[in-house]
């Protein structure tokens, strides 16, 4: 499982990495970076989906 | 050193009336709110969420001929998509009224970014986002929450507190005077300007001129003062900060100065009030988040989709159809975050409140580009004061239901809110 951010829709609400720390940061202007390749342990599934069902511009994609 | 003279003379703001269109003022009752609607009725103020959802269910797109026309989306389908879409709809002025200001305002607007249109806003929105990230408004994290406390000293000895006068206001006041560098006791003064620029929109237009002249002559006293006395903090950086390789304007320097200083008040004093008005009204879910303070970040995001402060405003662009309506040129759009919130067709239990929600893309800080520049800020103040307050008062209830009063207009909080300390 990995996770992606749409740069189109982000607008820097935060919820990603508010919400899975572990997954998400923020760049200099407040948009979420996914930190290293975006893959998800097993342990770190429920962040990512709270994660996606929070944004509210619909910008995170899992795969 | 070379003498700034972007600000030697007169702003525009601060002299005679500018142009544009201004209309009759209508005030009174509401016959109907599908086809009467206005924001600034008492009704409105005191509990908006039946209206909202009588209209969302027989007339999702309401109609008002006060304000000189304009439109009010319930749906959050329809809110999102007018959010998103601007091509369509301006954002040349944000609070519906009865003055419009002209077409070539646009695309820079009073307040840049707030009523900046594509392709200036971006520029202008650019310049603030370092300074708004959570990361650099967590550095006013420490001095927020001791004033909390000291707050909360303060209340030492009173059974009665007024929960949105002596605590909620002082926060956001406290916190943007320090990121602005403006002296703290000139807090109260900015009560004064956030309800002459948001609350008094249907005075007589020489009263609000005047009004918002008082805001626009404060602010230049303090560019004056950090131009001869530069320093960190943002007004010094808005003086010097450069777009496409100059300077910026005198206008969008205080502008935006006008833009922090307003839109970080209300807003955030009345998600604080708000959200203490909801747990004094509820003890289970107050007992609960006491308990188990894990909960709060999914109580407090609750909070903001069930009582989200902020309504904005856009203006249509050209005459057209628009979801089966007959939209104008230069009507209004009422854009209501607060409806979005509450659409059974977005949110299941749209209209309870569920302070472990945790599916919740509310819309409290708007959607699309002009996505609120303050929210980690908001969110910051929101939960340092509502850690401070349930550390230090577990039990609490309103005194007095019917003393409760709300801000009348676009920004909706409790702006008297007497609790019960037990």
């Amino acid at each position: 499982m990995k996770v992606q951010i749409d740069p189109e829709r982000c607008q820097g609400h935060g919820r990603c990495y508010d919400l899975a720390p572990g997954l998400f940061g923020d760049d200099e202007e407040g948009y979420g970076q996914v930190l290293g390749d975006g893959t998800v342990s097993p342990d770190q599934e429920r962040e990512a989906r709270l994660a996606v069902v929070n944004c509210p511009e619909h910008a995170i994609e899992v795969t | 050193m070379s003498v700034d003279n972007r600000f030697t003379q007169d702003l525009p703001e601060s002299e005679e009336e500018p142009e544009g269109i201004r209309n009759e003022i209508i005030t009174g009752p509401v016959a109907d709110w599908a086809t009467d609607f206005s924001h600034l009725e008492s009704e409105w103020s005191a509990d908006p969420y039946p209206i909202q959802d009588d209209l969302r269910q027989r007339c999702p797109i309401a109609h008002t001929d006060r304000f000189g026309g304009g439109w009010l989306p319930t749906r959050y389908e329809d809110v999102a998509a007018i959010a998103y879409d601007t091509e369509r709809f301006s954002s040349r002025s944000i609070i519906m009224g009865n003055f419009r200001p002209p077409r070539d305002i646009a695309p820079v607007g009073g307040s840049p970014p707030i009523s900046s249109d594509p392709p200036f806003h971006q520029h202008a929105r650019k310049l603030l986002l370092p300074v708004f990230t959570k990361t650099a408004v967590s550095r006013q994290e420490p001095a927020t929450r001791a004033l909390c406390h000291e707050l909360i000293n303060a209340f030492e000895g009173q059974d009665v507190v007024d929960a949105a006068r002596d605590y909620a206001q002082h926060i956001p006041v406290r916190v943007i005077a320090a990121m602005l560098g403006f002296p703290p006791e000139d807090g109260l003064q900015f009560r004064g300007f956030v309800e002459d620029l948001l609350e008094g929109i249907n005075l007589p237009p020489d009263e609000r001129i005047e009004r918002v002249g008082r805001l626009f002559e404060y602010l230049l006293a303090q560019v004056h003062d950090h131009l001869e006395h530069p320093r960190e903090d943002l007004t010094s950086y808005l003086i010097d900060a450069e777009l496409f390789g100059h300077k910026l304007q005198a206008d969008h320097v205080v502008g935006t100065m006008a833009l922090l200083l307003i839109a970080g008040i209300d807003t955030t004093w009345s998600a604080i009030g708000s959200s203490l008005w909801h747990l004094a009204k509820n003890p289970a879910d107050r007992r609960r988040l006491t308990a188990e303070p894990g909960l709060l970040p999914a109580a407090m995001e609750e909070f903001l989709r069930a009582y989200a402060p902020v309504t904005m405003a856009r203006l249509v662009k050209e005459d057209m159809q628009w979801h089966g309506v007959d939209m104008k040129a230069d009507d209004w759009i009422l854009l209501s975050f607060p409806a979005a919130n509450r659409d059974p067709a977005q949110f299941g239990r749209a209209g309870e409140v569920v302070i472990d929600r945790e599916v919740n893309r509310h819309a409290a800080f708007g959607l699309g580009i002009h996505r609120c520049l303050g929210s980690h800020l908001a969110r910051m103040e929101l939960r340092v004061a509502l850690e401070a307050w349930l550390s230090r008062i577990g039990e609490f209830t309103l005194d007095d239901p019917a003393a409760v009063t709300w801000s009348a207009g676009q920004i909706r909080g409790p702006r008297t809110l007497p609790l019960r300390l037990r």
